[in-house]
């Protein structure tokens, strides 16, 4: 073998070996990272896993929305107008958080049927609906009363 | 009146782009030079008439002329004036008028400083610019013209989005999407080549300047994009791996890929058909960034438009950009990846390592940021979280620092081992003993890894200083060695310190920040990292357009008064939108930080505390690379453009007079 046929041979190991190695990491940090989006429905059909955390969205009902007194936990109903899951929260909510605005929870669901969220989401846009919750009301048959094609109010 | 000038001065300019596409590129294939040689007068034509349209459109915005719907939609009466301007380029299709406005700039730089080319192929790239600048002056006439008029108009405006009611928000667009369309003059130089056949030292010499140009600026637009997100969205992050941050990151990656790869093309002539591979993906990463953002298939504050019609156009310039690029590669491009003119342990080598890890790296972010776009066509929702990035995209950066400091070292063509080990071994054992006391004095989980991540940039930096300290004692008097060393050496030399510089932040800052959520009323006080944050008083102020409730806490360090921070929630009456505006007491060493939550009852707020150490570094870095590029740039040789082209062998003795 000559020397550029090794210097071939051995770039291409090179990055064979290299793609290998970023394809391997990449693909079992995918697996890991990976949160699909349930709608309150959906949960309540047993569809979402009990042992991983997922995403969830809906409308925060009015009047559901339960603060603790002394420190900074609070206890909302999410609602997709079909069902209904109660999230428990410890932590400062966005400011766009309010009753009757679409929100997205990333969390876990716990053996009582609560969720724990670790986050809470909400879009930086008064009048506007994350997408993943527009679509999810519009699967349980909402009347969309939110622009979603359009930013302007 | 004025709106109506401005839409047919787009117009106009969309005529000249036309000219300037077709008649010089023809000209180029048939050699005609009347066709070629309208190329500088079309382009420098269309950069007047997008710079009425642009003065149409911001003067619309500062007469507050509510009939047009765009400035209906984004300001208001009372928008401070400095954010009427900003306005202009705060949603969709304002930013696609400043996006034209730059790539004509771009372009008429080119006309400007490409005399001493030869004509034919600068006919090329002006006319493969003209092709852009065409398909998105057609793109905003079709489907996002700003200057469309409401028959019944508002009586007054909705105001732009609080968000964007800040001074950082005012130069940051305009700093990225200046990198972003700097890479079509990569782009067009690249394809100007393939289509010449002309694929040589020359190009890659012509070709660097402008890219790396590009690249400061697009440096810059990040890193002033994640300094706007640590201070005006109150939660102290400065990185989120959110979709348009990688939309800006992608093509940033593939563009350091390109400058490193484009060194090596001019110094040795090597990797030709890599770099101008390179240079097709970063434009085309940025067509995409701009595809992401614009066509509104991500929702975030940048998604301004979600309508179909306008997705669907991007993506088909999309693929005729991106998918004819890649036809006259695989049609034009020159065979060989492997050139025997360089061993296995060279320069070159180092940097094809290089600049491998990044794309690689890139890679890896574009399957993260797509994949849940690809999943939802397909049905399905899901969303890839920030741990997927850090734990593919950190263990790519470790082997590429490592080499970074190696590469810097080397000779081009062929090196030894032993050479190379005589003058890293110092930064070498300095960097490991760092590592190592570094480790044994901190304590807390993030000890190791911040051990590591400190050892590393301590590596980049001891062999950068060894390396510049060795080359100022190459010659037996400093001043004129220090005279004669090309500005692109020194760029080098701060660029990798600001990368080095960049590490440090981001490690010290990921694993020693601390933060405490608290209900705190006025009188109470809070402990964190060693300081006392008292929250001293809660107050109502009025502002321009908002309201804002303003809360001053005084901090203290073992009793001594330390700094004084004031932190709003403000609730803009045109859209009825609460704003947090972030108190943050900043050091080179620490950032005290402070934002309030929410109202609780009973005169309670939630408050956040932060605590980040070296979290200025971040962007201190980023500076220093941007820096480090500026004086690259300003290198004499690329002022001598036509001299050294035309004459191979002094591009070779430039070359050899880099090595040490």
């Amino acid at each position: 073998m000559n020397a550029k046929r090794r210097k071939v041979l051995l770039t291409v190991i090179f990055i064979v070996a290299g793609m290998g190695i970023a394809t391997a990491l990449a693909l079992k940090a995918f697996q890991q990272n990976l949160l699909y989006f349930y709608s309150p429905a959906q949960v309540a059909k047993g569809e979402a896993p009990g042992n991983r955390p997922f995403r969830i969205g809906g409308l925060v009902l009015a009047g559901s929305v339960v603060r603790d007194p002394q420190s900074l936990a609070v206890r909302f109903v999410l609602t997709d107008t079909l069902k209904q899951i109660t999230v428990e929260y410890d932590g400062i909510l966005p400011d766009l958080f309010r009753e009757g605005q679409g929100i997205v929870a990333n969390g876990q669901l716990r053996p009582d049927g609560t969720f724990a969220a670790t986050e809470v989401l909400a879009k930086h846009d008064e009048n506007y609906m994350p997408k993943e919750v527009a679509d999810a009301l519009k699967a349980a048959g909402v009347k969309m009363p939110y622009r979603t094609h359009d930013t302007a109010p | 009146m004025i709106p109506e000038l401005g839409h047919f001065a787009l117009i106009l300019a969309l005529c000249m782009a036309v000219i300037q596409s077709f008649f010089p590129i023809a000209g180029a294939a048939r050699g005609n030079v009347a066709w070629m040689s309208l190329a500088r007068p079309a382009a420098r034509a269309q950069l007047v008439f997008l710079l009425i349209a642009f003065g149409a459109l911001a003067h619309a915005f500062l007469v507050n002329d509510f009939s047009v719907v765009y400035v209906a939609r984004n300001s208001n009466s009372l928008l401070p004036m400095i954010y009427r301007i900003s306005a202009v380029w705060g949603a969709h299709e304002g930013s696609l008028l400043l996006w034209v406005v730059i790539l004509g700039l771009w372009t008429v730089a080119v006309t400007i400083f490409s005399e001493p080319l030869p004509e034919q192929f600068v006919a090329r790239v002006l006319g493969v610019m003209g092709l852009i600048s065409t398909g998105f002056l057609l793109f905003m006439l079709l489907t996002s013209n700003p200057f469309l008029r409401d028959a019944f108009p508002p009586a007054d405006g909705a105001d732009l989005n609080p968000l964007l009611q800040d001074p950082g928000l005012i130069i940051h667009p305009p700093m990225l999407y200046t990198g972003y369309v700097g890479f079509s003059v990569a782009f067009g130089f690249a394809i100007a080549a393939l289509l010449g056949g002309r694929l040589d030292m020359a190009w890659a010499r012509w070709s660097r300047p402008w890219t790396v140009m590009a690249w400061v600026f697009l440096t810059i637009g990040i890193a002033l994009g994640s300094w706007w997100a640590y201070y005006e969205l109150g939660w102290g992050g400065w990185w989120f791996w959110d979709p348009v941050e990688n939309a800006s990151f992608m093509p940033w990656l593939t563009g350091t890929a390109l400058i490193h790869s484009l060194a090596a093309t001019e110094k040795r002539g090597v990797f030709k058909n890599w770099t101008v591979l390179l240079a097709i993906c970063a434009f085309s990463l940025s067509l995409l960034g701009t595809f992401m953002v614009r066509s509104g298939v991500l929702t975030s504050v940048h998604a301004f438009a979600n309508d179909p019609a306008r997705g669907i156009f991007i993506l088909i310039l999309l693929g005729i950009v991106i998918g004819g690029s890649l036809i006259l590669y695989a049609w034009r491009a020159p065979g060989t990846l492997i050139s025997s003119s360089y061993g296995l342990f060279s320069r070159e080598m180092f940097l094809l390592v290089n600049s491998t890890l990044l794309t690689v790296a890139m890679g890896a972010v574009l399957l993260g940021t797509i994949y849940p776009l690809i999943i939802e066509t397909l049905g399905g929702k899901v969303s890839v979280g920030a741990p997927y990035f850090n734990s593919v995209f950190i263990p790519l950066m470790a082997p590429l620092v490592i080499v970074l400091g190696i590469g810097a070292w080397s000779r081009w063509k062929a090196d030894e081992w032993n050479r190379l080990w005589q003058h890293l071994r110092f930064a070498v054992f300095g960097s490991i003993i760092i590592g190592i006391l570094l480790a044994a004095m901190l304590s807390g989980p993030g000890a190791l890894r911040t051990a590591l991540g400190v050892a590393l940039a301590c590596w980049i930096i001891l062999s950068t200083t060894t390396l510049f300290y060795s080359r100022m004692h190459s010659g037996p008097d400093l001043i004129k060695t220090l005279k004669t060393q090309p500005r692109g050496f020194y760029g080098m030399c701060l660029a990798h310190i600001g990368f080095a510089v960049t590490i440090i932040g981001l490690v010290v800052t990921s694993n020693y920040s601390t933060d405490l959520h608290k209900r705190m009323k006025p009188g109470d006080k809070a402990e964190l990292a060693g300081y006392t944050f008292e929250l001293a008083e809660i107050r109502t102020i009025p502002g321009p357009n908002y309201q804002a409730t303003e809360a001053l806490f005084r901090i203290s360090r073992s009793g001594k008064h330390v700094t004084e921070l004031h932190t709003q929630k403000r609730t803009y009456s045109v859209r009825g939108m609460p704003m947090t505006e972030a108190g943050i007491g900043p050091g080179l060493t620490r950032d005290l930080y402070v934002s309030l939550g929410e109202p609780l009852g009973d005169g309670d707020w939630s408050v956040r505390l932060y605590y980040k150490p070296f979290v200025r570094w971040l962007w201190l870095g980023a500076l220093l690379m941007a820096s480090g590029g500026l004086l690259a740039v300003t290198d004499r040789r690329y002022r001598q453009v036509r001299l050294q082209a035309t004459d191979p062998q002094e591009v070779i003795d430039g070359g050899a007079a880099i090595k040490s």
